[in-house]
C-alpha cells in the first residue's frame, strides 16, 4: 500500500473533517453507480432480443417513479449541500488569536514572513497544535496556496488579501503545491510545510530571526514614506489615527461604512481615493508602485499593531512602538478568549539578537 | 409508418460532384459532412497534442519536453478539444443532418447562414491554428487574468481571437435550431411528438444563443487590456481579476451542457432503437434538458469557491450547483427503465450507450464533490477536477457522439461499417477511458494538482497508468476512423432502415435525396411507438 496510497496523510485538525466528507460522497456515489451497472445489465440480459420480429412493451412511464428518482436524489443533495456549508465555514474562518503568518506569491516563489522577522523562501515551519492563519497576497499573477496534508487552499490574488488557516497536528514534512496555473515554472513553485514540536518550533525561531518583527520594519516604513505626518497618533493630522481603529467599521465621506481591516489598510495605501473617511479630504496620494508587496505587507502589520477592537491575530506589539497607555492590554485579552498558550509565544523572539 | 421512397436514384452525395458543389452547397446534409471532416481535424489535432501531455507525464521530471512547452501542449489540447471540437462536435454534424429530416422538414430555416457558420468555425480554427503553429499559447484554456493580459509571452490576442470569432459560428447554429424547431415542424409534428434529439439540441441551442456573446466579449476585454492596456482585469491597472472569472464561467460553465446535452439526445434516440421501445418518461426527459439548461446557467460561482468569493456567494452557486444534478439523474434513471421490458440487442450504437451511462454516471456523481464547498476547497484544481471533466466530456459527450456516427452511419453515408471491428472499438475506448482517467480521481485526491510539467515521485504510479490507459483510448479512436473510411467504398449498402429504428429520418432513403422528403411528412404520433400503447399514468 506504500507504493499506492488511496489517500493522502491527515495532518492537520480540518483534515478528518473533510475525509469523512468525501467518504459519505464515495459511499453514496459508489451506491448509485453500482446500482445503475446492476440495472443495466440485469435488464440488458434478461430484456435481450430472442425473435428478429419481437418489439418492447409500450410503457410510457410512472409519475411514481418520477417523483421517486427526482424527490430522493434531491434529499440526498441537500444533506450534501449543508454538510459542505458547515465544513467549508470552518476551514475559512480562522479562529481568533491564530498565529499569522505573511504570504508572497510572485513567479515563481513563495516568501514567507514571520510576525517576528523570521523569513523563509518556500519553507514554512509552523509549531503541532495551535492554529495558524496565513494571510496571502501576490505580486504579479494569482498563484492557489495548496497544502494537502492538510486539506486547505486559497488562491492568491494580486491586489487583495486572501486568508487560510489551519492546526497542524503532526510533525513532519509536508508539500505546498501552488495549484492555480501561473506560467513558465507553476510546477516548480512548490515548498514544504514542516510542523515541529512546540519546543523544537521555538529553537527553530530563535535561531532564524532577525529579531526585528514584521511590524518594526513597518513602522520603520510608516516614518520613511512619511506616513507619520499626516496620521498622527491623535486625531489632529490632515489624515485619520490609526490607533485604535483596527477591527471596528469606519464611517466613509458617503455616508456609507467599511471594515477596518486588512484589505481596507491594503486598498487605502494603494489606492487612497476609494474609500475616504468621513471627515476628511482625499488627498493622499497613492503609493502603487511604490512599495512592494512585502512591505505592503509589513505596513499592514504595523497598523494592525496600533490595536482596536478585535485584532485579527493578537500580534505581539512591540513595546517600542507602544508608549501610550491602552496597549497592555491586547495580547493578554486576546490569549484569555482562545486559551491556547499564547502567553509564552513573544517571549523567545528577544533572544533572537 | 408509411415508406416514402424516391426512384431517381439521386441523392445528396451524389447530386452534384467537384469542390464548388460542397463549398457553396446549401444543404444542410452536405454541411454537416463539411463540419464532419473539420471537427474530427480537429480532434485529430487535439488528441495528438493530448498523447503529448501523456508521454510526458510518465516520468516525474519534464524530460521530453521543457515546462514552457508543456503548457502550451496543454493549453492548445484544451482550447481546440473545447472550442474547436466538442462544441461543436454533434450539434454541427449529427444536428446539423438530422434536425431537418426529424422535423420534416427540406431544410434548416437559414440555409445561407448555416454554411455562413462553417465557414465563420474555419476563419475561427485558422486563427486558433496559426497561432499554434507560429509559438503557441500557455494560458491554458481558461485565459486567466492577469497572466494572459500581463505576463503571459504567447500569442494571447491571437488565439482569443480565434475563439471569440468561432463563437460566431455557434451562435448562428444555434439561432437555425431555435428557428427550425418553432417554425417548420411537418403537420401533426407536435411538440410531444418530437424526437428527444430535437428537444436536447434546442436546450442546446438556447444556451449558445444566451451564452456565448458573453464569451465573446470576455475574451475580447482579454485582448483589449493585453494590446491596449486598458484597465479591466489586472490589478495593477486598476482592473479586478475575480471579475474576469465570473464573466469566462459564464459562459463556460454551460458550455458543458453545450456539450453533454447533446449527446444525451443522441443516448435518448440509440436507447429506444435497440431497446425496440419508446423512452420511459418522455416528458421527463424533453423537459430535463431544458431544466439543464436554465439552471445550468445559475452555477457559475461553483469554480470560484477559493477565489476569494464571498462565502454567502458561494452557497447560493453550491446549493444551485446540486440542483442542476438532479435532472441529469433523472434522464440516467429514466434510460435504465427504458431497457425494462424492452427488446435489447448489443450493436456497437448500444454498447457506446452502456458505456455513456455508465461513464456518466460516475462524471456526474463526482460533480457533486465538487458542488460540495467543504470539499472543493481540497479537490480544486487538482487532478480530481481533471478526472471529473474528462469522464464528462470524454466518457459522456464523446460516447455519445461516436455512438451518434455508428446509428446514423448508414443513413448518412447509405453504407453500413464492419460491426465486429466497432464492437472491438468500442470496448477499448471503455476500457482505455477508465484506465486513464480513473487513476486521476485518486491521484487528485492525494493532492496533484493540474496542469503541472513535473510531479513529485509519489505519483508516478498513477500517471503511468494513465498513460497505458490513454494509449489503449488512442487505438479505440483510430480504428473507427479507419474503419469508417473504409467502409464508404466496401461496406454492404445499409437500405432505408437496417435497425429497424422508428422516426423520420428512417423513413426515406439512405443516403436521403438533397430534398429529403418527396411529399412533406404527416405525423399522427410520437416518435418511437414500436408497440400499441399501454397507458401507465402519463399522457403527452
Amino acid at each position: 500500500m506504500d507504493q499506492l496510497p488511496l489517500f493522502p496523510v491527515e495532518a492537520s485538525a480540518q483534515a478528518g473533517q473533510v475525509d469523512a466528507l468525501y467518504f459519505f460522497l464515495v459511499a453514496v456515489s459508489a451506491f448509485f453507480a453500482v446500482l445503475i451497472a446492476v440495472l443495466l445489465i440485469v435488464f440488458a440480459v434478461k430484456f435481450r432480443r430472442r425473435r428478429e420480429d419481437e418489439v418492447g412493451e409500450a410503457i410510457h412511464g410512472s409519475i411514481a417513479l418520477e417523483m421517486a428518482w427526482t424527490l430522493i436524489p434531491l434529499g440526498i443533495a441537500m444533506f450534501m449541500f449543508v454538510w459542505g456549508a458547515q465544513v467549508f465555514f470552518h476551514l475559512t474562518r480562522p479562529p481568533r488569536g491564530a498565529m499569522e503568518v505573511y504570504v508572497v506569491g510572485k513567479q515563481w516563489m513563495w516568501k514567507l514572513q514571520h510576525m517576528d522577522g523570521a523569513r523563509e523562501i518556500n519553507e514554512l515551519h509552523v509549531p503541532v497544535g495551535r492554529p495558524v492563519k496565513l494571510i496571502m497576497g501576490s505580486e504579479d499573477v494569482i498563484h492557489s496556496f495548496f497544502l494537502p496534508a492538510f486539506r486547505v487552499k486559497a488562491d492568491v490574488v494580486p491586489g487583495r488579501y486572501n486568508t487560510l488557516w489551519f492546526t497542524a497536528t503532526k510533525p513532519g514534512r509536508y508539500h505546498i503545491f501552488c495549484t492555480q496555473y501561473c506560467g513558465t515554472k507553476h510546477s516548480a513553485m512548490i515548498g514544504w510545510v514542516t510542523v515541529m514540536e512546540p519546543a523544537d518550533y521555538q529553537a527553530w525561531l530563535s535561531g532564524g530571526s532577525s529579531g526585528i518583527s514584521i511590524a518594526d520594519n513597518g513602522a520603520k516604513l510608516f516614518q520613511d514614506l512619511g506616513c507619520a505626518s499626516c496620521h498622527q497618533e491623535v486625531q489632529q493630522g490632515r489624515g485619520p489615527t490609526l490607533r485604535g481603529g483596527y477591527g471596528h467599521d469606519v464611517k466613509l465621506n458617503d455616508g456609507q461604512t467599511v471594515a477596518f481591516n486588512d484589505d481596507y489598510i491594503r486598498e487605502s495605501i494603494v489606492n487612497p481615493q476609494a474609500k475616504i473617511v468621513a471627515g476628511f479630504q482625499p488627498i493622499m496620494p497613492t503609493f502603487q508602485g511604490l512599495v512592494s508587496e512585502d512591505q505592503l505587507l509589513q505596513l499592514v502589520a504595523y497598523v494592525k499593531s496600533l490595536g482596536g477592537a478585535a485584532p485579527g491575530g493578537g500580534i505581539p506589539i512591540p513595546p517600542s512602538l507602544m508608549p501610550k497607555a491602552p496597549n497592555g492590554r491586547e495580547p493578554g485579552g486576546v490569549s484569555g478568549e482562545t486559551g491556547t498558550g499564547r502567553g509564552a509565544q513573544p517571549a523567545p523572539k528577544s533572544p533572537g539578537n | 409508418m408509411d415508406t416514402i421512397t424516391t426512384t431517381t436514384g439521386l441523392n445528396y452525395l451524389n447530386n452534384g460532384y467537384g469542390l464548388k458543389s460542397w463549398l457553396l452547397t446549401k444543404d444542410h446534409k452536405r454541411i454537416a459532412l463539411l463540419y464532419l471532416w473539420s471537427v474530427t481535424a480537429f480532434f485529430a489535432l487535439g488528441g495528438f497534442f493530448a498523447l503529448l501531455i501523456r508521454l510526458e507525464l510518465l516520468t516525474p521530471a519534464a524530460d521530453l519536453v521543457q515546462p514552457e512547452t508543456y503548457n502550451k501542449l496543454f493549453t492548445m489540447h484544451g482550447v481546440i478539444m473545447v472550442f474547436f471540437f466538442l462544441i461543436p462536435s454533434i450539434p454541427a454534424t449529427l444536428g446539423n443532418f438530422l434536425i431537418p429530416i426529424m422535423v420534416g422538414a427540406k431544410d434548416l430555416a437559414f440555409p445561407r447562414i448555416n454554411l455562413l457558420s462553417w465557414y465563420i468555425y474555419i476563419l475561427g480554427g485558422l486563427f486558433t491554428i496559426v497561432a499554434a503553429a507560429t509559438g503557441g499559447i500557455d494560458t491554458g484554456w481558461t485565459f486567466y487574468v492577469p497572466y494572459s493580459t500581463a505576463a503571459s509571452n504567447s500569442h494571447v490576442i491571437l488565439a482569443g481571437l480565434g475563439v471569440f470569432i468561432t463563437g460566431f459560428s455557434s451562435i448562428l447554429t444555434g439561432l437555425n435550431f431555435v428557428v427550425t424547431v418553432h417554425r417548420m415542424r411537418a403537420p401533426g409534428l407536435t411538440w410531444f411528438r418530437l424526437p428527444l434529439f430535437v428537444w436536447s439540441h434546442y436546450a442546446t441551442s438556447l444556451i449558445m444563443i444566451l451564452g456565448t456573446p458573453v464569451i465573446a466579449i470576455t475574451v475580447l476585454l482579454v485582448a483589449v487590456e493585453r494590446g491596449l492596456h486598458l484597465g479591466i482585469f489586472d490589478p495593477a491597472l486598476g482592473g479586478d481579476p475575480i471579475l474576469f472569472q465570473h464573466l469566462f464561467w459564464f459562459y463556460s460553465h454551460p458550455a458543458v451542457y453545450i456539450m453533454i446535452l447533446p449527446a444525451m439526445g443522441v443516448i435518448s434516440e440509440i436507447v429506444q432503437a435497440f431497446a425496440r421501445k419508446n423512452v420511459f418518461g418522455y416528458a421527463f426527459v424533453a423537459f430535463s434538458s431544458l431544466a439543464i439548461a436554465i439552471i445550468g446557467f445559475l452555477v457559475w460561482g461553483h469554480h470560484l469557491f477559493v477565489s476569494g468569493e464571498s462565502t454567502y456567494a458561494g452557497l447560493i452557486f453550491s446549493i444551485l450547483s446540486f440542483l442542476v444534478a438532479i435532472p441529469s439523474a433523472v434522464k440516467v434513471f429514466n434510460w435504465t427503465a427504458t431497457i425494462y421490458k424492452g427488446s435489447v440487442s448489443f450493436e456497437s450504437p448500444m454498447l457506446y450507450v452502456f458505456g455513456f451511462i455508465g461513464l456518466f454516471t460516475i462524471g456526474g456523481l463526482t460533480g457533486l464533490f465538487l458542488a460540495t464547498m467543504g470539499l472543493d476547497v481540497h479537490v480544486h484544481d487538482t487532478y480530481f477536477v481533471i478526472a471529473h471533466f474528462h469522464y464528462v466530456m470524454v466518457g459522456g459527450a464523446i460516447m455519445g457522439y461516436l455512438g451518434g456516427i455508428h446509428y446514423w452511419w448508414p443513413k448518412i453515408t447509405g453504407r453500413m461499417y464492419p460491426e465486429g471491428l466497432a464492437k472491438f472499438a468500442a470496448l477499448c475506448v471503455f476500457v482505455g477511458f477508465n484506465l486513464t482517467f480513473f487513476p486521476q480521481f485518486i491521484v487528485g485526491y492525494l493532492g496533484m494538482p493540474r496542469r503541472y510539467a513535473m510531479y513529485p515521485e509519489e505519483f508516478q504510479v498513477y500517471n503511468v497508468l494513465s498513460t497505458a490507459g490513454a494509449s489503449v483510448l488512442g487505438v479505440g479512436y483510430l480504428i473507427p476512423i479507419i474503419y469508417l473510411i473504409w467502409s464508404l467504398k466496401n461496406s454492404p449498402l445499409a437500405g432505408p432502415n437496417p435497425w429497424g429504428a422508428k422516426g423520420l429520418e428512417w423513413e426515406i432513403p439512405s443516403p436521403p435525396p438533397t430534398e429529403n422528403f418527396a411529399v412533406t411528412p404527416v405525423v399522427t404520433q410520437g416518435t418511437h411507438q414500436y408497440a400499441p400503447s399501454r397507458e401507465v399514468g402519463i399522457a403527452h
